[in-house]
């Protein structure tokens, strides 16, 4: 059971920077053109 | 001649200028982008521009916004070459482009979201059997986790509950916020000493849930809103104000009493104001519905909102901004907005039934308990899991997944709904009032009734093309399958019509005094040949069929307009329209809907300022997205294709609404049938609670996406 000190704090920290990117996406406005995010994909440029 | 010290004081003010240009920035609406390659050619386009820093299209607003010190009509012709429409906003009308609660409710989302999973790994564990002190520190740290995220993510429903609290009503975010804080709180106290069960993952998926469905309906509504806002901001709020040695592009706001100002053709004068010009010719139909063109003289007075038919014209301003006889009437509406507010949506009546319901279950499971064992823990457990379960997570998403769902469907057949409840009204609607000029029809021109050859017609329909008059334009519709001759020497003679030359013969089309002949409309030249073009009224695509489709779905449909009884009754009897009104004033219009409301729903579809008033007291309504802006502001729904031939689909699709609606209470009612008396024998445990809700909630959306698939 001791591995768990070492795990809890561990997955508590993977959650919270997930967290943490998903208030970045939506801090630089990455919801905003849902459509024209998918249409980019398309696009060939070198 | 300005004065510099030294050359480079000369050339400095330029720097200065260039420098505050360059903040500025622009938003285009380009209603073409469909596509990649659209992005592509657009922003290729206008970032070869020089001057222009960046530019970033949106399409899913099907907008571009570009960094630039350009001025907008640059960016336009640019545009235009490439082959894309392009139209300025009115930069204070389109308002900030940032949706703040929007963006608030999804990192809400996202953070119970989150909490949620983290939470949900460290119950599984307890819920495999993990024994004594793992189980007890697994709680601690759940708690941790789940404490902060709901006191976060769940203020949106404390905050309506409270709302509804205060005003001494019960709605349902009581019930829903009643089991948060509970689950919370009851949880922390059996953590913490050492209890076998907490429901920590349950207050957070229910949140979570919760959460999803604002957001959703949320989105779609902003979506249907920021399309309607846009429908304004296109409306370019700049007129042309004379001076003794030349003219000025002023915003409308800054006109003041006895400025002049020309009004081109085609255009709406912008202020109440006297003619000073010797003739006009003006459309009033959105003020009075009469549909023929009024003619006037020198020194009469023109209301702000009439469309200049004729040649350029000059007014002196004596009113503006509210004191415009076009605001006065607008001021009509603000009065009757507020009996729009009383009506309780489907979701309320629900809570009103539910809410009460729910609360005493677990007040007497409380009870309950605790007499039969005394055991005020174990009863607070079982009253708190009888909280849960009873599913407000179904109950709360039924009306907004079906409502959301709906709406996003509409928005695809061209309908912008701004009002939440608007669904519900329209499915209990059974009779339809219908403004007739600009809702039904259209100033044009019937070219059947002309008598002229192909060839004629080729040159006709040639002329009119070239021409960006409205009267040009409506004559170009009406002969929509002709093919135009080619033709040289085009010329346009500013607002008095179009000549050119045709194998050798002078073609001529405009207004018939210019022409010289004493027609009243339009007259047609080739050669030695003179036809005159009589105004007729073009029915909207889908008005004729619109009676009978209506008819099929058991709603009666009237017309009350206020144009002349000759022309109202002509349309009447084309359409098929039997009960009918002319001549009727924006105030006779108001009251009739209001007698008429007494015994019927009546649904008000119009487009003028003379509709406004009734557009807001009826118990729902719709206008085109051609009508004014204050008639649109007024209406729940904006139509916005030129058609009227999807209406009875707004009707099906709004019933269909409601009864996909009435079948999600009975799916969670169903739900809460199996789920209570499971919870009131004390079995109920956290997965189980997990589980239904889950269940439940999916259930719940899958039936509302149903909407989507319907014809």
């Amino acid at each position: 059971m001791n591995v768990l000190v070492i795990l809890i704090p561990v997955s508590i920290l993977l959650g919270g920077a997930g967290l943490a990117a998903f208030v970045w996406t939506l801090k630089s406005k990455q919801y905003d053109d849902m459509a024209g995010s998918a249409a980019r994909l398309l696009i060939d440029e070198d | 001649m300005s004065v510099a010290a030294c050359p480079a004081c000369a050339t400095a003010p330029l720097a200065t200028e260039l420098a505050k240009l360059e903040r500025a920035r622009v938003t285009l609406s380009v209603p073409d982008l469909r596509c990649a390659a659209c992005i592509q050619t657009v922003e290729r386009t206008l970032n070869a521009l020089a001057g222009v820093r960046a530019a970033r299209v949106n399409l899913s607003l099907k907008r571009v916004q570009i960094d630039t010190g350009l001025a907008p009509v640059l960016l336009i012709e640019a545009l235009k070459k490439a082959g894309y429409a392009a139209y300025a906003f009115d930069a204070e009308e389109l308002g900030s482009e940032a949706d703040a609660s929007g963006k608030d409710l999804i990192l809400r989302l996202g953070v119970a979201g989150f909490a949620m999973m983290n939470v949900m790994l460290l119950s599984v564990a307890v819920w495999s059997g993990a024994p004594g002190a793992t189980r007890d520190l697994f709680h601690l740290i759940s708690a941790a986790i789940a404490l902060p995220a709901t006191a976060y993510a769940a203020q949106p429903f404390f905050r309506s509950a409270l709302h509804a609290l205060r005003a001494a009503r019960l709605n349902m975010d009581v019930p829903i916020s009643l089991a948060i804080v509970l689950a919370a709180g009851m949880s922390l106290y059996e953590a913490l000493n050492g209890g076998a069960h907490a429901y920590f993952d349950a207050a957070l998926s229910l949140t979570f849930f919760l959460l999803i469905g604002r957001v959703l309906e949320h989105r779609t509504r902003a979506a249907a809103r920021s399309a309607a806002k846009e429908l304004s901001a296109l409306e370019v709020r700049t007129a042309t104000r004379k001076f003794a040695n030349g003219t000025e592009t002023v915003p409308i706001a800054q006109i003041a009493v006895d400025d002049v100002i020309l009004v081109p053709a085609g255009m709406r004068v912008p202020v109440d104001g006297i003619l000073l010009s010797p003739r006009a010719t003006t459309d009033r139909s959105f003020l009075t519905g009469e549909s023929a063109p009024v003619e006037h003289i020198e020194g009469v007075l023109l209301c702000a909102g009439e469309v200049n038919l004729g040649a350029p014209l000059d007014i002196r301003t004596t009113a503006v901004g509210e004191d415009t006889s076009l605001r006065q009437i607008a001021a009509l509406v603000e009065t009757a907005e507020g009996a729009r507010n009383t009506y309780t949506s489907l979701a309320d009546r629900a809570a009103r039934i539910y809410a009460p319901l729910v609360h005493l279950l677990a007040a007497a499971a409380f009870l309950g308990w605790w007499l039969s064992t005394g055991d005020v823990r174990h009863a607070l457990n079982v009253a708190v899991a009888v909280l849960i379960i009873t599913c407000p997570c179904a109950l709360g998403l039924a009306v907004p997944a079906v409502t959301t769902a709906a709406i996003g469907r509409l928005y695809e057949m061209g309908f912008l709904v701004k009002s939440g409840t608007a669904l519900e009204r329209l499915a209990e609607i059974d009779t339809v009032v219908l403004d007739k000029t600009g809702t039904l029809t259209k100033r044009g021109f019937d070219a059947r009734a002309f008598d002229l050859n192909a060839e004629e017609k080729s040159v006709l329909k040639a002329l009119a093309e070239s021409s960006a008059h409205p009267l040009a334009r409506a004559l170009d519709q009406s002969l929509a399958e002709v093919i135009p001759a080619t033709l040289t020497g085009i010329t346009e003679h500013k607002g008095q019509g179009v000549s050119a030359q045709h194998c050798g013969q002078l073609v001529r089309l405009g207004r018939s005094d210019w022409i010289g002949t004493t027609g009243s409309g339009l007259t047609f030249t080739a050669g030695p040949r003179i036809l005159d073009l009589a105004f007729a009224e073009r029915c909207i695509d889908g008005a004729d069929a619109l009676p009978e489709s209506l008819d099929r779905l058991g709603i009666s449909a009237q017309i009350i307009s206020g144009d002349t009884e000759a022309r109202t009754a002509a349309l009447a009897n084309r359409i098929g329209i039997k009960s009918w009104l002319s001549a009727v004033s924006p105030a006779q219009k108001h009251g009739r809907v209001g007698e008429l409301s007494r015994k019927n729903s009546v649904c008000m579809i119009g487009d003028g300022v003379n509709d406004t008033a009734a557009l807001a007291s009826a118990h729902a309504s719709v206008a085109p997205g051609t009508a004014l802006d204050a008639a649109r502001n007024a209406a729940d729904i904006v139509l916005v294709r030129d058609t009227l031939s999807d209406v009875p689909r707004l009707f099906t699709l709004s019933r269909l609404a409601v009864h996909l609606s009435r079948q999600n209470f009975a799916i969670a009612a169903l739900y809460n049938l199996i789920a209570v008396p499971i919870a009131l024998a004390g079995f109920a445990t956290p997965l189980l609670a997990a589980l239904m809700m889950s269940t439940s909630s999916l259930t719940v959306l899958f039936n509302a996406l149903r909407i989507r698939w319907t014809k």
